[in-house]
């Protein structure tokens, strides 16, 4: 089987995988990074997002040899060490954005990706927008909206300090 | 999915040779159709050829045309202020593809190769009179598309960019989504440019992509939504299914098309 070499988390990794391995099944059965979830298994529901070289992308509609010399981040890869959670987490945590929390670690890596691609701003109707790729069948969205914007001016504040 | 063999050659030549010594390669590129296909398990392939390796990416300009690297993803596209300026259809065109996540990794090549009756890209294609460049040969876009999931590729024939002719002086696209899937139940793109004034639809024929001839004549005379607004496209030959029947997809292609108009300006 080949064998791959990647960045999980900031974490060098590799791993042995089949042609067919996608990367959720490596980020879950392998890596046991578990908060990575599958929703569909059809590229429609985000559940299963993360990040590969800076950019969200459907970790179950990406072959995992794909991601061979990639940098990936989870969920998991979030938290400060101590535990201190991501300013997104924390305004998901704050603005009651989830519910069974199944949809959550996609949406949280689709909401990080989103503000980062948008230092100029976003209004409510860009968030929707922008949130095309992630269902959630719990909140109807309204406080996700808001956790997001809540989360822009904090994740700015960062990267300007 | 069944498993499969997997390389990712560094040249355009190695890929060539490898899905040339294999009837049964593949290439993959943003794998955003492929995968869900090999999901389905409708393909079988025995080796997957992965362009990523090929430096197939980016986006040129020179005086006359707009080159984009087959492996460009439509995320780029849609950002690229090169592509803003030039033809301000195709990066809008580029951001309404699905989403964030799909356009992160989907690419033009892949979605040119494909040729999904309701994809977004033949349309701009068609309309702007596009050449699409091979290992092998240049095609220009009226011999390109040759139905549904039809094209003009050989096997081992890998598209390595698309060549857009400038200045493009009007471009607009507008899409009708299907609520559930994002896909074009009916997109039409209008351009102005140096293939003429041309009208391409997507989403609604059984065939793929097609030019509008009433409507570019319309338009050629005056470039304004009202020129086409009697004009009035036949539901044979397009798609009836549960989303829309035919007659509502002809109704829609006028709409659309004077909406792009409008946009275009
Ligand atoms: C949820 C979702 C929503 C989508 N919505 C839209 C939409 O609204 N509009 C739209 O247009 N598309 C949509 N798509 C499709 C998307 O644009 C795909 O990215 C695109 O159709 C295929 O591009 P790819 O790079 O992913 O190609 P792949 O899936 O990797 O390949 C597709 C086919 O093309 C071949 N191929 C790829 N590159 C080349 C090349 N350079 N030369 C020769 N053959 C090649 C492959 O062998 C394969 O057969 C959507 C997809 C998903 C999953
Ligand atoms: S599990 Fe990947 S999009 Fe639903
Ligand atoms: S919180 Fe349950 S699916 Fe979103």
């Amino acid at each position: 089987m080949p064998k791959i070499s990647l960045k999980v988390n900031g974490k060098a990794v590799s791993a042995e995988v089949e042609g067919r391995t996608l990367l959720v099944e490596l980020l879950r059965e392998k890596l046991g990074l578990t908060g990575t979830h599958v929703g569909c298994d059809t590229s429609q529901c985000g559940a299963c997002v993360v990040h590969v070289n800076g950019d969200s992308v459907k970790s179950c509609t990406m072959l995992a040899l794909q991601a061979d010399g990639a940098d990936v981040t989870t969920i998991e890869g979030l938290a400060q060490p101590d535990g201190t959670l991501h300013p997104m987490q924390a305004m998901f945590r704050e603005h009651h954005a989830l519910q069974c929390g199944f949809c959550t670690p996609g949406m949280v890596m689709s909401a990080i990706d989103i503000v980062q691609k948008h230092p100029e701003g976003l209004s409510e109707a860009e968030i929707r927008e922008e949130l095309e790729g992630n269902l959630c069948r719990c909140t109807g969205y309204h406080n996700i909206v808001k956790a997001i914007a809540a989360a822009f001016p904090l994740m700015h504040q960062k990267q300007a300090a | 999915m069944y498993d499969f063999a997997y390389q990712k050659p560094a040249s355009v030549a190695d890929a060539v040779k490898l899905l040339a010594g294999d009837p049964e390669a593949k290439a993959v590129a943003g794998g955003q159709t492929f995968l869900p296909v090999l999901k389905q398990r409708l393909n079988k392939p025995s080796l997957v050829v992965d362009l990523a390796g090929l430096g197939l990416s980016g986006i040129k300009q020179s005086a006359n045309a707009l080159s984009i690297g087959a492996m460009t993803t439509h995320a780029t596209v849609a950002r690229s202020a090169e592509v803003k300026k030039a033809i301000p259809g195709l990066a809008q065109l580029a951001s309404w593809i699905g989403d964030n996540q799909v356009r992160h990794r989907g690419t033009i090549g892949g979605s040119l190769a494909n040729n999904d009756p309701s994809a977004c890209y033949p349309a701009a294609v068609l309309a702007l009179g596009a050449t699409i460049k091979t290992n092998k040969r240049a095609i220009k876009a009226d011999d390109f598309f040759q139905g549904m999931f039809t094209t003009a590729l050989e096997p081992d024939e890998i598209i390595t960019e698309v060549e857009f002719p400038l200045p493009v002086e009007k471009s607009a696209y507008e899409k009708f989504r299907q609520p559930a899937s994002r896909y074009a139940m009916v997109g039409v793109f209008v351009a102005k440019g140096p293939a003429g004034v041309r009208v391409a639809v997507t989403g609604a024929g059984q065939n793929g992509v097609f030019r509008v001839a009433d409507m570019e004549a319309a338009l050629a005379k005056s470039f304004a939504p009202d020129a086409i607004a009697a004009i009035k496209v036949s539901p044979e030959g397009l798609n009836s299914d549960i989303h829309g029947s035919a007659a509502y997809r002809a109704h829609l292609i006028t709409v659309m098309a004077k909406r792009a108009v409008a946009a275009a300006g």
